[in-house]
């Protein structure tokens, strides 16, 4: 009985641990994704949008859920004379939505800085506190005068300081970065915004709801998927809970046939009892009630010693896999239970029906 | 009417009449012995009467009812109600103390009650030892707590099987005298044994041969006490 219990508990706490990975796997593996960049991009339904919209967007996604948000206003500017895309953005968003932005140097911070992408810092030979100037030309509809004379359009001109070189392997590089309000004042105001990156803790069907929810209640927004990212999100989600299912399948039925196994032991060690049981009067339905009572007990016990050492297992699995400590979920432990009392019991039917077939009269004999 | 009567009962394995054409009756509240060499049925004819078998061909009417036509079902209910079993090996479940081991007999017959329990141990001497475990217990005391557990349901027949096979002379004087007292009260005995001291303690002795009756003795000197020889 001991061995049936032990096996019972350690089934159980494979699969409550099992169950419990599987549940935290997307929290876990969604922290591992954001590393990987944006998830969720807001873009301009008609012509632009504000910070404000997308501060709207961004509430629509559970409480928590939103790692960062980075928005992004593109002017062209030039320096040197030579022009160059420069973006306004928000910096602390930005090392959210992007963590895998290198920087030499120093992280945009504070308006008066410039976050130069590496192609565009060789280009014009610029290193970490360089100081240089970005002009702008200001847009204007008549570019002659009444006399048909063209106006001359005086530039906006301010002077930055390079906070780092930014290193990313892709487009960002071709980029200068600044604040938003370091753009604002460049372009000569407005509150424009262009396109809005969001990384989102969610996965499959809540990302994807919550999406078309923003592109139905807020105007002027966007809302799309990053596609690369949810997509193979979802593939490596996915396949790590199969996997996860699947070695809990397997544990359970290695338990179902080690406690199949341990009842039929016991049931051969007790035929005498079960015989004079039956002489004195115990119908095969008494002694079906008794041994399944003992296996339930049994699975009942096994299932929540389980369920309490599996929670240390998977929070062991969870801090030496993916280095943080997972929620203590309470329904695991009845869940948990009540598989291993369904466990026990289908794998004590084979062995309580021969305990049936046990003949009082030959036992009584000693045969 | 006779409370069990076998009418022409075989009970034949392949090619071997382990019970061939017996013929017997017993009335209430008699004691009865049976005797016979091993192989000779004596087993055989137990399991039947304890409704643990069935004859192969014949009737055994038990209390008018014939059990050789009756269900493993009724089988068992008849055996729950109407018979009390006494083994050799005593056979009492090791992990229950010796009230716990009378109470079993209750538990499948109606309701277990301590109280009716240990008046039964009461009644076989065993008051102080309720509380004891079978392997704290001798022989003696064991094949007591059997025939208090046999006892407990009031039942109509005693069937004992070799019930002193194991004991020494002292503890079997003990059970026969406990028979003795049984019997004083009207219970029916039957009793299956090698033992010829015990087998003439009883009313009348029955001697089985290759699965027939090959003599019956009435005993006219019936005291219901053992006669040791030496």
């Amino acid at each position: 009985m001991i061995v049936a219990l032990l096996s019972i508990a350690i089934g159980a706490t494979i699969l409550s641990g099992l169950v419990s990975i599987y549940y935290d796997v997307p929290r876990q593996m969604g922290a591992e994704f954001r590393n990987y960049g944006a998830n969720v991009i807001f873009t301009a339904k008609d012509d632009s949008f504000t910070l404000d919209k997308v501060n709207e967007g961004a509430a629509e996604f559970e409480s928590g859920s939103v790692v960062g948000v980075s928005p992004f206003r593109y002017e062209n500017v030039r320096i040197n004379e030579k022009p160059v895309v420069a973006a306004g953005t928000d910096p602390e968003g930005v090392k959210k939505t992007s963590p895998y932005w290198m920087v030499t140097g120093e992280w945009l911070e504070h308006d008066g800085q410039l976050l130069v992408g590496a192609k565009v810092a060789d280009t014009f030979r610029l290193k970490e506190g360089s100081v240089i100037d970005v002009s702008y030309t200001p847009q204007t509809e008549k570019q002659v005068d009444e006399k048909g004379e063209r106006i001359a359009i005086e530039d906006n001109v301010k002077t930055f300081t390079v906070s780092g070189i930014l290193d990313t392997g892709g487009s960002e590089e071709e980029y200068v970065y600044m604040t938003l309000a370091d753009i604002s004042e460049l372009a000569g105001g407005g509150s424009r915004i262009d396109v809005a990156e969001l990384s989102v803790s969610a996965t499959g069907d809540v990302l994807k709801n919550t999406v078309s929810a923003i592109n139905d209640k807020v105007s002027s927004v966007h809302a799309s998927l990053v596609k690369r990212v949810t997509a193979s999100e979802a593939t490596v989600l996915t396949k790590l809970q199969a996997l996860v299912l699947l070695v809990t399948i397997v544990v359970l039925a290695l338990t179902m046939i080690c406690v199949a196994t341990t009842m039929t032991a016991v049931v051969a060690e007790r035929r005498k009892e079960i015989g004079l049981r039956k002489a004195i009067g115990a119908t095969d339905m008494s002694i079906i009630k008794e041994f399944m009572g003992e296996s339930i007990m049994l699975g009942f016990c096994g299932g929540l010693l389980g369920s309490v050492l599996g929670f240390v297992f998977a929070q062991q699995v969870s801090v030496n896999v993916f280095s943080s400590s997972i929620s203590f979920r309470p329904l695991l432990v009845p869940v948990t239970v009540i598989a291993s009392m369904l466990v026990t019991g289908l794998s004590s039917l084979m062995p309580i029906r021969s305990a049936t077939d046990v003949d009082p009269a030959l036992v009584l004999k000693g045969e | 009417m006779s409370l069990l009567e076998l009418k022409n009962v075989y009970k034949i394995y392949g090619e071997l009449h382990a019970l061939d054409d017996v013929n017997l009756k017993v009335e209430k509240g008699e004691w009865v012995s049976i005797m016979g060499p091993s192989g000779s049925g004596k087993s055989t004819m137990m399991n039947i009467i304890g409704c643990m078998d069935k004859p192969s061909k014949g009737e055994v009417l038990l209390d008018g009812v014939d059990i050789a036509k009756e269900s493993k079902k009724n089988l068992t209910t008849i055996r729950r109600d109407k018979i009390g079993l006494i083994f050799q090996q005593f056979h009492l479940v090791n992990y229950l103390t010796a009230v716990e081991n009378v109470m079993l007999a209750q538990y499948y017959h109606s309701i277990p009650d301590e109280k009716e329990a240990l008046e039964a141990l009461e009644r076989v001497g065993l008051a102080d030892r309720a509380k004891h475990l079978p392997r704290q217990l001798s022989g003696g005391e064991q094949q007591r707590v059997c025939v208090a557990r046999a006892l407990i349901n009031y039942p109509e027949i005693i069937l004992a099987d070799e019930p002193t096979g194991n004991l020494d002379e002292a503890n079997e004087e003990i059970v026969v005298d406990l028979f003795h007292k049984l019997h004083s009260e009207g219970t029916t005995l039957i009793v299956v044994t090698h033992d010829p001291e015990v087998a003439e303690v009883a009313q009348r002795r029955i001697v089985l041969r290759s699965g027939k009756i090959a003599k019956e003795v009435r005993n006219e000197n019936f005291t219901g006490k053992i006669r040791f020889d030496s």
